[in-house]
């Protein structure tokens, strides 16, 4: 029988990214959650996760990344910010949620049959080409990468919301001036890439 | 000053395109002077949050310059839009590195953020112009004997309430009673519809459309009214396979409350884009029937 190691020892921690998580906007309160569990009590998706949002609260400031950053959790939330207003410390869970999102996404976690991670990128395309998401070309996009089964999934639907006017079928919303939008994003970049080199 | 900045958001151009043509029908038949915000950009939603938050809130704060430049106060139907202009000017006061950085990113394309600008929903704008006694004034078919259920959503209650006390509440009821409806009481009206979920984790998304749903119809709902896009989507769109592949032949169909207004106030139901649902609204009494016809 072959045996595991099921628990992690500490030098395997990263502590260096509970800090750096602590330092986002929203988090600054992070080492001080008292693990009371009102964030994943208010949570309405918390009974399909596989780390409840106290447990990642936990694990992020132990520096438990891997675990944290490869959970279906960050993918499941929502947004809604039930956890965020009743955190009696002040932690805006949502905004920890979004900081481990945005990890994630840079370091290559998220597994590919969760669409979360797909969508939020082909929505920032879009957003980046045009200055205004139209919602075909984000989906497509989407469904583009996700599969010819999932796009499938969702003909139906949108031919119905096509029949109505409400999903144009070749139209793209564009602001009159999207290099404005573009010049703003790509400076930023650019002060983010320099700041992390 | 010009009237209210008038931000759609991407939403009202697509899907919530019915938000957008009842929004402006009632603000136009109410006196509510706006005009739309040229040129405006996507605020950034959930998704910009998730990539990174400093291109998120320069997004949102490009809309902020717009509207400073004009001098108006901007009107944003969609809660998702509401908040992130709303957090953006926020967490901007609160986080002044970053506030440099995107003031100085915006000023090379000649856009300057001023002093705090108000962020209104809808519902506060109707409030104060013309306000409800006036409006009550103005009512032409009351939709009497119809049951509405009060759907707030997320993002109107919290973190950024738009109004003081969040948890007792009654505004959309307000509205609700003006078109001389019946409010339906509703446990569920600040719970989460799955937001993005229904497109990327269905079966998530579902579940909680199906829990809304589920409840509007237990309470003997004829009508579920709601503030946001998103939620009008979910409860609309997936509500065949909410409720239907859970036995439940029953539908309801799920307004925006600018749309129940609208009709209340006497405007022509295609101009409130009532046929643009796909669960249509065909209340059974004849004094009703009256009204969208």
């Amino acid at each position: 029988m072959e045996i595991q190691r099921t628990i992690k020892y500490e030098a395997e921690l990263d502590r260096q990214f509970a800090y750096e998580i602590a330092q986002s906007p929203g988090a600054e309160t992070l080492f001080e959650c008292i693990q009371c569990g009102a964030c994943s009590a208010a949570c309405p998706v918390s009974i399909y996760m596989d780390l409840t949002p106290r447990r990642i609260i936990a694990m992020t400031r132990e520096g438990f990344k891997h675990e944290v950053l490869s959970s279906l959790t960050i993918w499941l939330c929502s947004s809604c910010y039930a956890c965020t207003v009743e955190c009696p410390v002040g932690i805006k869970v949502t905004d920890v949620m979004y900081a481990l999102k945005q990890r994630a996404i840079k370091e290559g976690y998220g597994p590919r049959k969760v669409l979360t991670r797909l969508l939020a990128e082909s929505f920032f395309q879009t957003v980046k080409e045009d200055g205004r998401a139209t919602e075909r070309k984000v989906m497509m996009r989407l469904y583009r990468r996700a599969g010819l089964g999932a796009m499938l999934k969702m003909a139906p639907l949108g031919f119905k919301l096509w029949r109505t006017g409400r999903l144009s079928a070749f139209g793209t919303e564009r602001i009159p001036n999207p290099g404005e939008v573009q010049a703003l994003l790509e400076c930023l970049e650019e002060q983010t890439g320099g700041e992390k080199s | 000053m010009s009237g209210y900045a008038y931000y759609p958001g991407c939403s009202l151009l697509g899907t919530g395109k019915s938000y957008d043509e009842s929004t402006r029908a009632v603000f136009e038949a109410l006196g509510v002077p706006f005009q739309e915000l040229e040129a405006w950009n996507c605020c950034g939603a959930t998704a910009y949050s998730s990539i990174d938050e400093c291109t998120a809130f320069a997004l949102a704060a490009r809309n902020l310059a717009l509207a400073h430049r004009r001098g108006d106060p901007i009107v944003a139907p969609c809660p998702n839009c509401y908040l992130v202009l709303t957090k953006t000017q926020r967490y901007l006061q609160q986080y002044p590195d970053m506030r440099q950085r995107i003031e100085q990113t915006l000023e090379r394309l000649g856009l300057q953020l001023g002093n705090e600008i108000p962020v209104r929903h809808p519902l506060q704008v109707l409030q104060e112009t013309p306000g409800l006694e006036e409006i009550q004034k103005r009512i032409q078919k009351p939709l009497k004997g119809l049951r509405v259920v009060p759907y707030y959503g997320c993002l109107l209650a919290r973190p950024f309430p738009i109004v003081e006390d969040p948890w007792n509440t009654t505004i959309l009821e307000d509205f609700i009673e003006v078109t001389g409806a019946e409010v339906v009481p509703y446990a569920y009206r600040t719970r989460c519809c799955g937001g993005a979920l229904t497109g990327v984790i269905r079966e998530a998304g579902v579940r909680m459309v199906h829990i809304l749903l589920r409840e509007a119809l237990r309470q003997g709902a004829q009508v579920i009214v709601t503030t946001c896009p998103l939620c009008q989507f979910n409860l609309e769109a997936f509500q065949q396979e909410a409720l239907g592949n859970n036995g439940i032949q029953e539908r309801i169909p799920v307004l925006y409350f600018t749309q129940l207004l609208g009709l209340a106030l006497g405007l022509p139901p295609e101009k409130l884009g009532l046929h643009r649902h796909l669960i249509p609204f065909q209340p059974r009494h004849a004094i009703l029937q009256e009204a969208v016809s």
